[in-house]
């Protein structure tokens, strides 16, 4: 075991470079400026109309100047934003990335506009459904759309982009999907595969289907008066999540040879857990086990304590079964030390942004470590008696953290956590 | 990026799981391949396009109805063919499935044709679409669709019904897909990092929204059926299989302990992408390839899809890197399976290793095998991106 080798004889993996765009707004500085100031990015929708719909409000993120607008290019243009802003962070070659890309992008499909579109194209009458469509695609060209609907194609792009080597891995695990892609980036470097990776989980697919989809399994919140209200993890009131976009992105190195090229090195993952759920394709386990073991696995890979962990991000979505099971299940892990330990959900501000919210988090959780400061819980008015912890309620908190529990978890039973950390930076 | 060949630890195929237009099971996919036609291809109801359709199962010799019910066709074929997977590899213990890892590759699920039809027609003559789509939606969708239409909801019905939880991993994006998932899948294997992994994937293609999306690129094959290698000009083009595919991986030292009967060594993994330039994509299979390690005696079963230019530099490389190997372009007898293409080729491979034989010629242009190959590599280039290659070798201790 020397300096740059972990517990387990791995290499360390240091994060050199940090991006985020999420509807606070784009980069670093006006995310963390907002995120500590309690300022929320939820807001009616206006991209699409709401009529009939139960749901009016959402995060979405609108100043990136995509056109055509498609949930597609929106997550592509957020996961380069993000890119960017981490690489350039980290001062590897532009365009050149001396690592593999590990991308959490949402499956996104054809959209409505493109379907009628497709539809226009064909004057016979008596061809109706799919055939129909199949007609158009036969009769005319469409390789633009072709390439939008590839689900490899947003990593391909980023790739091509960034000049990431060999294969990119496009991947979902839902709404852990960003925390899944900085564990794909951490295995890969202590496996000696690479020295650095390009982890990035992006979202941009707040369409009207996608939100009726979230609406007809009752998982999005109804509150739509105060939009930057309807966000309330942990309080007694919360009735759903709020959908969301955005993008984090984190470049990942050994810290041996961060070291060596002099890098500046911002936190390190120390570890990751992950367990899966067989009891329910949407709900977990009711006695939290599975949730349980993969905190217990995060920490333990990391090799800290629960008495190490200064700061829990959650998970907290807002929607009533999840906080409350989170909290079940790390009273378990923590004991009683969970009622002091501060816990806060960005969701709370910027929603939930599903495929994104692990790398989001993530890029949050290194804010957090650097600045010693810990983002709050808004919306925090009314508490759920049920889950008494201390949320941070309303306000940011001035405590150097050492290291920080994040949490992620998903439809189809994926749990995955990580434990970031700044003792050696 | 490749895999480096000097693994810490040999990774064995111990379970093999399939199932598609040749049947259901090992001995039948060995049969139906060696044989080298295809079977069940229906020309007539997905004109004019040819399709590879599933023979159906008794589902419920693996999934209960209860659990059938959560879910469309895709994640249907994957789920009964990772249970047969985990079978072969008699691996269905609940400590096992417990700890054992799991990476799938999958696509997007399927839609409601007649919901979505039924909004295009009534969509023509609407003063306000949006406000159409919003309705109907809004009533017309079944809330458990949207969950048998997610992509990472295949390995999720994985974990509820056969019980693997040790982990849970979905990659998206095609035939690459499926390459990174076996990839990473041996990888963790040989590093130590994995002790058993279940891998594989599963495709739906009698689906005319699948269909649609791939005609949109013009690599569907039309007309008359054709094997891959003969589809040049006008026959350029995939013909979609249905299939699910899945292996379980398992380092040599476990196996041993449990008294797994390995197939075959899974010796190592390469793969790589980038545009699409001419000779960009043999160039890097190319590589791939090379750095494989492979040596001695050797064929080639290759996923190669059909789409014309790919396919030629494919085969205009493989003759002059390998021109003693004998190549057999699979996609011929089982289609284009995307997702689980690099999956199955490496089942089959397994099979084929185990047996101690190679499969005759698919097709005119394919040359007779000479006795038993020392190792098959098998190769799988996406149809748009994405190229990946495998080493394959026969198990030599098994004490």
């Amino acid at each position: 075991m020397s300096k740059f080798h972990d517990h387990k004889g791995r290499p360390i993996v240091a994060v050199t470079g940090a991006g985020v765009v999420s509807s606070l707004g784009q980069g670093k500085q006006d995310n963390w400026d907002k995120l500590t100031s309690g300022v929320s990015g939820i807001h009616h929708i206006d991209r699409f109309p709401t009529e009939g719909l139960r749901t009016t409000v959402a995060g979405t993120v609108d100043f990136m100047n995509v056109e055509p607008r498609t949930a597609a290019g929106l997550s592509f243009a957020l996961a380069d934003c993000a890119a960017e802003e981490a690489i350039a962070e980290s001062g590897l070659g532009k365009g050149d990335f001396p690592g593999p890309l590990f991308l959490a992008s949402p499956p996104v499909e054809m959209e409505w506009s493109q379907r009628f579109q497709l539809d226009s194209e064909v004057d016979d009458p008596e061809i109706a459904g799919y055939k129909r469509l199949l007609s158009a695609a036969r009769k005319n060209e469409h390789e633009a759309m072709y390439e939008l609907l590839m689900f490899s194609r947003t990593a391909e792009r980023l790739s091509d982009k960034h000049g990431t080597k060999g294969l990119p891995i496009s991947l979902s695990t839902a709404c852990a999907s960003g925390a899944t892609a900085v564990q794909q980036g951490v295995e890969a470097i202590r496996r000696g595969e690479t020295d650095a990776a390009l982890c990035i989980g992006t979202d941009g697919s707040v369409t009207t289907e996608a939100l009726i989809r979230f609406s007809l399994l009752s998982a999005l919140t109804t509150q739509n008066d105060i939009p930057e209200k309807a966000a309330k993890p942990f309080s007694k009131d919360r009735d759903g999540f709020v959908m969301a976009e955005g993008a984090g992105a984190l470049v990942l190195e050994s810290l041996e040879s961060a070291t060596a090229r002099g890098a500046n090195v911002i936190a390190t993952i120390k570890g990751c857990g992950e367990k899966a759920d067989h009891f329910h394709r949407t709900r977990s386990s009711p006695d939290g086990s599975p949730v349980i073991a993969a905190v217990n696995n995060a920490l333990n890979d990391a090799g800290v304590a629960v008495d190490d962990i200064g700061y829990i991000n959650a998970h907290g979505t807002s929607t009533p079964e999840n906080d409350r099971m989170e909290y079940n299940s790390l009273k378990e892990v923590f004991g009683e030390r969970i009622h002091n330990t501060p816990i806060s959900s960005n969701k709370s501000m910027i929603g939930h942004t599903l495929t994104a919210a692990g790398a989001i988090e993530a890029v949050f959780s290194v804010l957090t470590l650097q600045h010693g400061k810990i983002p709050p819980t808004i919306n925090y008015d009314t508490p759920d008696p049920d889950i008494p912890l201390d949320v941070v309620p309303g306000k940011y908190r001035d405590v150097p953290v050492t290291n920080v529990l994040s949490n992620s978890f998903g439809f189809g039973g994926q749990n995955a956590c990580l434990v970031l950390s700044n003792d050696i930076v | 990026m490749s895999d480096n060949t000097t693994a810490k630890q040999s990774v064995w195929i111990t379970g093999i799981g399939l199932l598609s237009s040749l049947g259901e099971g090992n001995d039948a996919h060995f049969k139906a391949v060696s044989a080298g036609k295809p079977r069940n291809l229906e020309t007539e109801r997905f004109k004019p396009y040819s399709i590879h359709t599933l023979v159906e199962p008794d589902w419920s010799q693996q999934i209960s109805r209860r659990d059938m019910r959560q879910m469309e066709p895709w994640q249907q074929i994957g789920t009964y063919t990772a249970g047969l997977a985990l079978d072969d590899a008699n691996a269905k213990d609940e400590e096992l499935c417990g700890r054992m890892d799991m990476i799938v590759a999958a696509g997007g699920g399927e839609r409601d044709e007649e919901v979505d039809a039924a909004i295009l027609k009534d969509g023509r003559s609407a003063n306000d679409r949006e406000a159409l789509v919003t309705e109907r939606l809004s009533n017309d969708l079944r809330p458990t669709l949207f969950l048998a239409q997610l992509s990472n909801l295949l390995a999720g019905n994985i974990s509820i019904v056969h019980k693997v939880t040790g982990s849970s991993r979905t990659f998206m994006g095609e035939e690459g897909a499926g390459i990174s998932a076996v990839q990473t899948a041996h990888a963790r294997i040989a590093s130590g990092q994995s002790d058993i992994v279940l891998v594989g994937g599963a495709f739906n293609g009698e689906r005319e929204d699948m269909l649609l999306l791939f005609e949109l690129g013009n690599a569907l094959h039309h007309g008359d059926f054709q094997p891959v290698w003969s589809r040049q000009g006008e026959g350029s083009g995939f013909t979609v299989g249905s299939a699910g595919a899945f292996l379980v991986l398992e380092c040599a030292d476990h196996a041993r302990k449990r008294k797994a009967t390995p197939y075959a060594e899974l010796k190592s993994v390469a793969a790589d992408h980038g545009p699409r330039s001419p000779g960009a994509a043999a160039k890097r299979l190319g590589s791939a390839i090379a750095s494989l390690g492979s040596t001695g005696k050797q064929a080639v079963l290759s996923g190669a899809s059909g789409c014309a230019e790919v396919t030629k530099e494919e085969a205009e490389l493989l003759a002059s890197n390998l021109p003693d190997a004998p190549v057999r372009g699979y996609g011929t007898v089982t289609g284009h399976t995307i997702e689980s293409q690099f999956p199955l080729g490496i089942a089959l491979a397994a099979l084929a290793t185990s047996k101690g034989e190679f499969f005759a010629p698919f097709e005119a242009s394919e040359s007779n095998s000479d006795g038993t190959p020392d190792s098959i590599i098998v190769t799988t280039v996406g149809h748009w991106r994405g190229e990946g290659a495998a080493l394959i070798k026969p198990v030599k201790d098994e004490a």
